[in-house]
Formats: structure tokens, C-alpha cells, sequence
């Protein structure tokens, strides 16, 4: 056989195969979609309808219209925001200390930055339901962001990419004159443009994403957030799984769009962790 | 910088330099504590002082509110051992683990194969092989809940169609935590694939190419060079996946909320229901404090073998 027509039977042997790897992947995905777009007698039907015969948003009106979803997103994406933003400027702080003083104890400190990524958030819960609960912080923003604005893993992160910016820039401009301060907002972060953007895309997500302190600390219908919201959803008998997956839906467009247009940066900080340096 | 300004400083000027010198690396300290001061406030008040007061708590009887009213020494800790519930979790956890983390690795490596082919649309593919880093734990757990649904469900008609028996996936004891375990592994399977797909392409293609001067095939070149260049990796994510699934939390409450008979009733989900449903909040630090011990263990087993053994270059 020659090795042209070898190569192309390869490749379709190999694009078979990736094809059928990716339905198996987004399967979960498309039944989401799919019994979203299921009426009430479908989806009660034996055997299921592996895909939808009509195009319908009834559902998406009916969950958005049954349960305060739109609320839920506000206060999900309020609380990433805020996250982020605290994230942001705590890390970028400290990183700066970090990166460009000389000072006593660096190594020790930043050691302790370190060691805040080996202490599971749910080792610390309980002291910290109960503080939430004795500040009054429960049900509030300040309960859900707070205790998640210092961020070792963004400090680290930033830190790796301040130390390429030469120090020699750092000590001219504190010899002109410059401020610390000043060299931080008008030099250091328009350079660390792309870091502090993989930090932002990182921390949204994971915030957006959380389960465990939403459910802890909130239980008032205007403050739950969207992942909490979703999931009592299927613990009301009156919703039916095409509702439910409506809502689903609903709830991964968000990151869905931040996956498809942020890619990069969100895999650049996943990554982060794992590449050595 | 610091040391080499100390030496020439005391070596030429003396001791009025010297003192000067000494003030502004005062100085530098509090500018940079300055800098560290709100991390390292929130670390505290969140991190540091909670994780002292959990191993605090553990040591204590509590009323129904959390505080602390009885000292009792380490009778938490017995009861720990001496009650099933801790052991139960503990076996849950492990597991859970067991069932987790070879089968996200196996399968995320599969897909970074694929996904690392130079073909014309893979970066497509790649993105379709790391969609579920998108997906939170709590809307993959409600998608799983419906393929798993006995009598709805579309898991079990599919297999029915290949001429498989049905599962009874959540309502069975004996396969509640797979089934919660199936759904964690393509919940995992992005992140997996993302950093493993990241780590072949930081393998230099200098190497492929003597190999395949020297008529290695495909499976050679696999076993030879991506298997090992990739080890450091595989450990990395044995650990990451390991001290998520030690974690895991979501997908136990909105699949099972532990049940039936307690048989997904795994380490975080039994903390939550000792201190929040039952107020055994000295119990459940008890469980807390392990579960940091776990965790504790796993990383500075991690650091200390990628320090010393499995990098290879």
C-alpha cells in the first residue's frame, strides 16, 4: 500500500475514533440538554428519548418562573466577584513583597503563605460556621467572600511571574524617586497583565463552583447561591426532571462561556500547580 | 543584595553607616509587612486560628450551640475508633479513592493521547476532552442523578440496549458509592486531561525523533519515553486526586446524602452531619483534625518524593 493512502486511513480510523471518545465525554452534557428540551409526557415515558423532537424553551420559563434562579445567579456571581476582586488585591500585595523586598524572615513568611495550601478548607469548618454565625455574617455577601480573599496559590502564582520583571527596573525606579506603591500600580501590573487574569478567571470559577459554605451559611431563599439553589430544586416533588435540567442548563452557561472564551487563562491556571519551577 | 550592601557598608564608613543601614532594613520589613498585612490577617482569622480551634474543639463536650462546656481529653479520639461511624467513613473515604483516582488517571490519559495527536480540528477535541473542568460538582450530580433514575433513567435503558442487566446505581447499598464514584471520575477527567495534555506537549520532540530514527513504533515511543517523562506528573495527580476525593462532599449530598445504610457516608459528608445535624461538633473536629492529618500526610509525602525522586531531568 502506499504511504499516502496508509496516512489516510489512519486518519480516519484516528477522527473515528476521537468522535466517538468526544460523545461518550459530552454525554452527560447532552442529556442535560436534551430532557431540557423534553415536555412533561416525554420525559415520563418508557424508553427514554435519547433526543429531543421539538425545540422548546417552555421549561427554562417555567424554572425560571417556579424558582428565584435569577436571583440565585446574582448572588452566586456577587460573590465571585468579590472573591476575585479581594483575591486579586490581597495576592498582588504580597506577591510584590515577595518578589521585589529584601526583608527579614521572607523565606519564613512565605512559607506560611505555603502552608495555608496544605490546610483543607473543611479542617477549619466548624470554627468558621461558627464565627460566621457569631458575627452575624450568615445569610450576607461579607459571609460568602470573606474568609476566601487571601489566596496562597495566587500568591505564589503571581509572585513566579513578578520575579521575570528585573528587579533592576524595580531598584531604578525606587532610586528616581518611585514610590513602592506607586512602581506596583504603574509598572508591576500592566506587565503582569496575563497572570492576574489567569488568577481572576481561576478564582471566579472555583467560587461560582462552591458547594459546601453557600450551604453552611445561608438559608434564606434571597441569599442562596445558584449551585444550592439548583440542587434543592429536585427535592421539591412538583419539578420534574425536564425542569430541573432546564435549570442545569442555566447554570453552566456562565462557565461554559468563561471556558470557551478565557480558555487559556483558566487552563493556564490549572496548570499552574502541576509545571515545576 | 541585602548582604552584600551589609559587608561593604561596615567594611568602609563604620559604624555610622552601619546603624543607617540597620534602620532601613527596619524599614524594608515594615514595608513589606505592610504589604502582607491583609493575607496574612484573613490567613489567620480563617486558616490558622480555625485550625487551632478545631484541634481545640476535639478536646471538648459541647452544647448544642458549639460551645465548648466539658473538657474530656482525647475521649473524642477513643470514641473515634471505639464508635463505627468514624470507621465506617474512613473505609467509605478509602474506598471512594480506591474507586476514583487510578480510574481518572487511566481514562484522562487515554483522552490526552488522543488529544495530543497532530491532526487537523484537535484543539477542538482537546477542549471537548477537558469540558467537565466547566462543570461544577453540584450540576454534574443532578445530571447523574437523572441517568441513574430507576425508572427514568436513561443509564440503565442503554445498557439494557447492549444486552447488559440493569443497575439499581443510588437505590443498592452495595453500588450507591460507585455510582457516586462514576460520576466524580468524568467530573475529574478534565482537570486530569488539561494537565497531562500540558505536561506531553512539554516533552521535547528531539526525543521522538531519535527514537524514531532508531525504528521505534508507536507503542515503543509510549512506553519508553511518554510513560516516563510523564511520571512526575502521574504523581502530582495521584496526590491532587487523592486529596479531592478525600474531600469530596457535593456529589454525596445531592446524589445520596450518604445513604442507603450509611454506604456513601464518606469522611466530609460525615463532619457535616456529626456537627450540623446532630450539634457533635467535638466529634465532628475530631473526624476534622484526621481528615488535616490525611491531607498532611499526602503533601509532605508529595514534596518529598518530587524533591528527591521523580525528576528526571
Amino acid at each position: 500500500m502506499d504511504y499516502k493512502l496508509k496516512r489516510t486511513l489512519t486518519n480516519t480510523v484516528l477522527y473515528i475514533v476521537l468522535i466517538v471518545v468526544a460523545i461518550l465525554v459530552l454525554f452527560p452534557i447532552w442529556t442535560a440538554i436534551n430532557i431540557s428540551l423534553l415536555n412533561d409526557s416525554q420525559v415520563a415515558q418508557y424508553p427514554p428519548q435519547l433526543v429531543p423532537t421539538q425545540f422548546s424553551l417552555r421549561n427554562y420559563a417555567h424554572a425560571l418562573e417556579q424558582a428565584p434562579l435569577l436571583r440565585y445567579l446574582f448572588n452566586s456571581v456577587t460573590q465571585s466577584t468579590l472573591v476575585m476582586l479581594g483575591q486579586l488585591v490581597t495576592a498582588c500585595l504580597a506577591a510584590y513583597a515577595f518578589a521585589f523586598i529584601d526583608f527579614k524572615w521572607r523565606n519564613v513568611l512565605f512559607l506560611v503563605f505555603l502552608a495555608t495550601l496544605m490546610i483543607p478548607w473543611e479542617a477549619t469548618i466548624i470554627p468558621n460556621y461558627l464565627l460566621i454565625k457569631k458575627l452575624k455574617w450568615d445569610n450576607t455577601f461579607q459571609g460568602l467572600a470573606v474568609p476566601f480573599m487571601a489566596t496562597g496559590f495566587g500568591t505564589f502564582l503571581l509572585r513566579q511571574f513578578f520575579l521575570k520583571i528585573p528587579k533592576e527596573l524595580h531598584d531604578a525606579a525606587v532610586m528616581d524617586g518611585c514610590g513602592s506603591f506607586r512602581f506596583l500600580i504603574t509598572i508591576v501590573l500592566p506587565l503582569a497583565r496575563p497572570a492576574l487574569g489567569t488568577l481572576a478567571v481561576y478564582s471566579f470559577l472555583q467560587t461560582y463552583n462552591q458547594y459546601l459554605w453557600p450551604l453552611l451559611i445561608t438559608n434564606d431563599q434571597t441569599m442562596r447561591t445558584v449551585q444550592i439553589g439548583i440542587a434543592l430544586l429536585q427535592d421539591e416533588e412538583r419539578f420534574m426532571f425536564n425542569t430541573v435540567m432546564a435549570g442545569v442548563v442555566f447554570v453552566l452557561l456562565p462557565t461554559f462561556i468563561l471556558f470557551i472564551f478565557s480558555n487559556r487563562q483558566l487552563i493556564r491556571g490549572l496548570t499552574a500547580g502541576a509545571v515545576k519551577g | 543584595m541585602a548582604v552584600s550592601e551589609r559587608i561593604s557598608g561596615s567594611h568602609t564608613v563604620g559604624r555610622f553607616r552601619y546603624s543607617g543601614i540597620r534602620q532601613r532594613e527596619i524599614k524594608r520589613f515594615f514595608t513589606a509587612l505592610l504589604y502582607l498585612l491583609p493575607s496574612l490577617i484573613l490567613f489567620s482569622a480563617f486558616t490558622f486560628i480555625p485550625l487551632i480551634r478545631t484541634i481545640g474543639l476535639s478536646t471538648y463536650l459541647t452544647n448544642p450551640l458549639g460551645i465548648a462546656v466539658k473538657f474530656v481529653g482525647l475521649a473524642q479520639y477513643e470514641k473515634l475508633f471505639s464508635t463505627p461511624v468514624f470507621v465506617n467513613s474512613m473505609q467509605r473515604s478509602l474506598l471512594f479513592v480506591a474507586y476514583t483516582v487510578p480510574a481518572s488517571i487511566i481514562v484522562s490519559l487515554g483522552l490526552a493521547l488522543l488529544g495530543n495527536l497532530r491532526l487537523k480540528g484537535i484543539s477542538f477535541f482537546r477542549m471537548v476532552f477537558s469540558v467537565t473542568i466547566a462543570v461544577s460538582a453540584a450540576t454534574a450530580s443532578l445530571i447523574f442523578k437523572y441517568l441513574y433514575h430507576p425508572a427514568l433513567g436513561s443509564l440503565n435503558y442503554v445498557l439494557t440496549l447492549l444486552g447488559f442487566d440493569p443497575v439499581p446505581w443510588l437505590v443498592s447499598e452495595n453500588t450507591a458509592l460507585l455510582a457516586v464514584s462514576l460520576g466524580t471520575v468524568w467530573l475529574q477527567i478534565g482537570l486530569n486531561t488539561v494537565i497531562l495534555l500540558a505536561a506531553m506537549q512539554g516533552i521535547s520532540d528531539e526525543l521522538y525523533e531519535s527514537a524514531m530514527i532508531d525504528g521505534a513504533n508507536y507503542w515503543h515511543k509510549f512506553r519508553s519515553i511518554t510513560i516516563p517523562m510523564l511520571s512526575s506528573t502521574f504523581f502530582f495527580l495521584i496526590v491532587v486526586d487523592m486529596l479531592a476525593a478525600f474531600q469530596a462532599f457535593t456529589q454525596i449530598h445531592v446524589l445520596t446524602s450518604g445513604g442507603p445504610l450509611d454506604s456513601t457516608n464518606v469522611l466530609v459528608f460525615s463532619i457535616y452531619r456529626e456537627f450540623y445535624f446532630n450539634g457533635a461538633y467535638g466529634f465532628a473536629a475530631a473526624q476534622a483534625v484526621m481528615l488535616f492529618l490525611i491531607m498532611l500526610a499526602l503533601t509532605v509525602f508529595q514534596f518529598g518524593v518530587l524533591e528527591k525522586k521523580v525528576f528526571y531531568d
